[in-house]
């Protein structure tokens, strides 16, 4: 029991409560995870101050940061548009904010910071906004009867079945995200515990690897599918 | 009934045997990338297109083995058996 305690205490990734305050009745701990969201939901607010600054003196000939912002839109455009189709005019927005914000979430862990993506309580609201998003599109483009009909695809006692496996996209959506965020926390938290002082320079080929190219990948991925369910709802026919 | 060190164990050797989940995703991961490295010697041209749906569906495919680490992580971390 000792040598286990000794080991949790130097590995460093669970979510630690800073504080904690009654709140009608019920203790609300503001842990790491908050701490986390907030550094990297402030550092993207800067960053669009500073990038909305310089789109607005935009020049014709792009120069430094005004190069890199227009190379990023067009890249997320592109995907998105690459992906919907005649659809996509809605959706940049929505796609966009939550690529950007997954993508710093993830690149964070380079900064020393736990991840805020490695916290379920994040991805799943994440998970279930992509769910609402795909079933409003649904209500909208297939109407009630079509949502019906839908639901009892092959046979009308297949229903049940049909509803789960609705049901399991948010879950799946935002499992795979924290899961993927959180084994590369963990790797890291091992190799940096367990090594000690071996572990000086060289974990940077793992932080390229489970922070840089791990994050970008289910970035991407998280984004790609939220798109295939909605453009496959927004399918009439 | 039984001691709580020895549920510890046992959930530690639970832990281990759910991360043997890691197998399948190992092998489809290995199969797409054989199968987009086939696709790129047949038209190198697509390369681009190839390796992102080849990295997606990877990604997509890694989804079991990572159920298979949080079943661990939960019985290492949060010991829901653990009296």
């Amino acid at each position: 029991m000792g040598a286990g305690l000794m080991l949790s205490a130097d590995l460093d990734f669970m979510i630690k409560g800073i504080f904690s305050f009654e709140l009608g009745g019920q203790t609300i701990w503001i842990t790491t995870s908050h701490v986390c969201l907030l550094i990297v939901v402030l550092s993207i607010c800067i960053l669009s101050f500073i990038a909305n600054g310089t789109m607005k003196k935009a020049s014709d000939v792009p120069t430094g940061f005004q190069n890199v912002l227009e190379l990023g839109i067009d890249a997320l455009d592109g995907m998105i548009k690459s992906t919907m189709g005649k659809h996509a005019k809605g959706f940049l927005n929505y796609i966009g904010t939550i690529f950007v914000f997954i993508l710093f979430s993830n690149l964070s862990g380079l900064l020393g910071l736990r991840a805020p993506t490695a916290d379920y309580g994040v991805t799943f609201p994440m998970g279930v906004l992509s769910f609402t998003l795909i079933f409003i599109q649904k209500l909208r483009y297939q109407k009630v009867s079509g949502f019906i009909k839908g639901l009892c695809d092959p046979w009308p006692f297949w229903a049940p079945i049909n509803v789960i496996g609705d049901l399991a996209v948010p879950i799946s959506l935002s499992l795979r995200l924290f899961a993927n965020v959180l084994s590369g926390t963990i790797m890291l938290a091992l190799i940096y515990g367990l090594l000690g002082w071996i572990a000086t320079i060289w974990p940077a080929v793992l932080h390229a690897y489970f922070d840089v190219f791990s994050g970008a990948i289910q970035t991407y991925v998280f984004c790609m599918l939220t798109m295939t369910y909605i453009a496959s709802a927004m399918d009439t026919d | 009934m039984f001691d709580s060190n020895f549920i510890l164990g046992c959930s530690a050797i639970g832990a281990g045997l759910a991360v043997i989940a890691g197998i399948g995703p190992g092998v489809g991961q290995g199969i797409a990338a054989g199968h987009a490295a086939s696709a790129v010697g047949r038209n190198p041209g697509a390369k681009g297109d190839i390796t992102g749906t080849m990295l997606l569906g990877q990604a997509v495919a890694e989804t079991t083995g990572l159920y298979g680490l949080l079943v661990a992580m939960l019985l290492l971390f949060v010991k829901p058996l653990v009296p």
